[in-house]
């Protein structure tokens, strides 16, 4: 029968036996490339520290211990936890199997471990497998999600914009006033539809009405902040949402400029044309609870109230105004200012 | 059937031979889509309409292109996992190929749902082994063939490997080491990084 150190040299790459005294008396061929000079002869003690569950001072304690599982750690590399059973040898020394637990795949690159430094019977290498593997089909899986996320994203994108101005459309305004009327943040909504813009795609053609609402978004992307949402909801009909900015003044000198720089006769085609537009402004906090669909409604009635008066006006709306589209003495007369 | 298996012909094609050749394949084949996801499932059907229209428009028998296949997948840089993944059955050629039993089983660990033939190897011989595969996909036995040549140029190996075609509902390979050490072996560590998957 063979000898029990040999037999632990044999089948067991990673083994501590340590004498009456606690001194090392052998250790398995795996610890030589742990960085640590071999332990053969130094107090088991000095060379390790156990950690858990006691932590032993004499060799006594140590004893203490066996039959039960330790953690403990390389004085030299105090990053290298082991863990293993001690167990009596019966002629008052011990013996202790260890092994890195889960820290095996960061000791096989710290140590430059080999197969041939685990014992056969280890399912280390199905872990080094298994653990390559699943890096090979995260990667591959990362890939086809963050693939697919791009085509969602651009989706989205395509859904919630209008392609020929490239503003939000009308179901990217929905998104947006959902969100503000779960926020506490209070904001102005402008409703501008274009004054003899009908006359313009009629007469002129679709090719220059296109060319004049371009022109028209163009216009509102330097009049606004990088946080206002600018919609094109239909036809000729517009819709600016201004987070944040509800002072009179300010919407006032945003709102003229608007007007004015539309109202700008161009050529287009050799032709020239001259729209205008019109405006209603309402700020959430004259709606109820600040709810968005309100405050839209609001600014809605506003603009019908700015192209009643003349057009090519801005008009905020206000409680005489009414709170109803169908209060209002509608349809607006089409020829005036026209 | 699973997107890897079919991801891997798109990607050997492509590699090997050029886009266009993969979108004249994907034409002729008749194919509901242009590509392939590794990551997802698709109607097994596919495969022989697949590798029928590549015979045809690369102008060789699908037997070659499936043992092409298998070579590839070992010397070709974008999929260096596959062969440090094999590399795990053993530390010699012939320990690799005792390890082939356990195929099918680790891939499926590696990637559920990647079914493999099941794989049956006997060394009638020192030397010389055979090697049965049973099951789907068809043709597995000639992709395993390439496999296992660039495997064992990798271990330094000479080797000799036959594909002896069906016996008895199986694939039947042959294999002769000639010589274990033949030429340098490539090297394997256990702590060296691998390169990220770039297929």
């Amino acid at each position: 029968m063979i000898s029990a150190p040999d037999l632990l040299r044999a089948l067991r790459p990673l083994h501590v036996w340590v004498g009456p005294t606690g001194h090392v008396r052998q250790v398995g061929k795996s610890f030589a490339k742990l960085g640590i000079d071999d332990p053969t002869g130094q107090r088991f003690l000095e060379v390790f520290e156990v950690q858990r569950p006691k932590k032993p001072s004499k060799m006594a304690d140590l004893r203490g211990l066996a039959g039960q599982v330790l953690r403990l750690r390389v004085r030299a590399e105090p990053g290298l936890g082991l863990r293993g059973l001690l167990i009596e040898d019966q002629t008052d020394g011990v013996i202790l199997d260890l092994s890195f637990g889960m820290a095996v795949v960061d000791a096989v690159q710290r140590y430059g471990l080999t197969a041939q430094d685990f014992a056969p019977s280890d399912l280390v290498m199905e872990l080094l497998f298994l653990q390559e593997a699943k890096s090979s089909a995260m990667a591959a899986s990362f890939s086809l999600n963050s693939r697919l996320n791009g085509a969602r994203l651009a989706a989205e994108t395509e859904a919630l914009t209008d392609g020929l101005t490239g503003l939000h459309n009308r179901r990217g305004l929905d998104g947006a006033l959902e969100r503000l009327g779960q926020s506490d943040t209070e904001y102005a909504i402008l409703q501008m539809d274009l004054d003899r813009f009908k006359q313009v795609n009629d007469t002129l053609g679709h090719g220059v009405g296109d060319a004049v609402l371009k022109r028209v978004a163009g216009v509102l992307r330097a009049h606004t902040r990088q946080d206002d949402l600018l919609v094109r909801a239909g036809g000729d009909e517009f819709v600016i949402v201004c987070p944040g900015l509800t002072d009179t003044a300010r919407l006032n000198a945003l709102a003229g400029g608007l007007i004015r720089d539309i109202s700008e006769p161009l050529m287009i085609e050799g032709q020239d044309v001259a729209i205008g537009a019109s405006i209603g402004i309402a700020v959430s906090q004259t709606a109820a609870r600040r709810d968005p669909k309100t405050t839209v409604t609001f600014a809605d009635i506003a603009l019908y109230a700015a192209k009643r008066s003349g057009r090519g006006q801005h008009l905020f709306w206000s409680p005489d105004m009414g709170n109803s589209l169908v209060e209002l003495d509608l349809p607006v007369p089409t020829s005036r200012g026209a | 059937m699973h997107g890897l298996i079919f991801r891997t012909l798109e990607a050997f094609i492509s590699d090997t031979f050029g886009p266009e050749n993969w979108t004249r394949v994907v034409v002729l084949s008749d194919m509901p889509v242009t590509g392939f996801e590794a990551m997802l499932q698709y109607d097994g059907d596919y495969f022989p309409q697949l590798l029928s229209a590549a015979a045809h428009v690369l102008d060789r028998p699908e037997s070659v292109i499936l043992e092409d296949i298998g070579t590839y997948l070992i010397t070709h840089q974008n999929h260096a996992s596959v062969r440090r993944l094999m590399r795990f059955g053993g530390e010699t050629f012939s320990e690799l190929l005792h390890s082939l039993d356990d195929l099918p089983g680790r891939t499926r660990l590696a990637v559920s749902g990647l079914d493999l033939p099941q794989v049956e190897v006997r060394q009638p011989a020192a030397g010389s082994f055979t090697i049965f595969c049973r099951g789907k996909p068809a043709g597995f036995g000639h992709v395993l063939v390439g496999l296992l040549r660039a495997m064992a140029d990798d271990y330094g190996t000479l080797a000799l490997l036959d594909h002896r075609g069906q016996r008895d509902g199986a694939e039947v390979i042959e294999v002769t080491v000639v010589e274990a050490a033949f030429a340098d072996d490539r090297g394997f560590s256990l702590a060296e990084v691998a390169i990220a998957e770039g297929a």
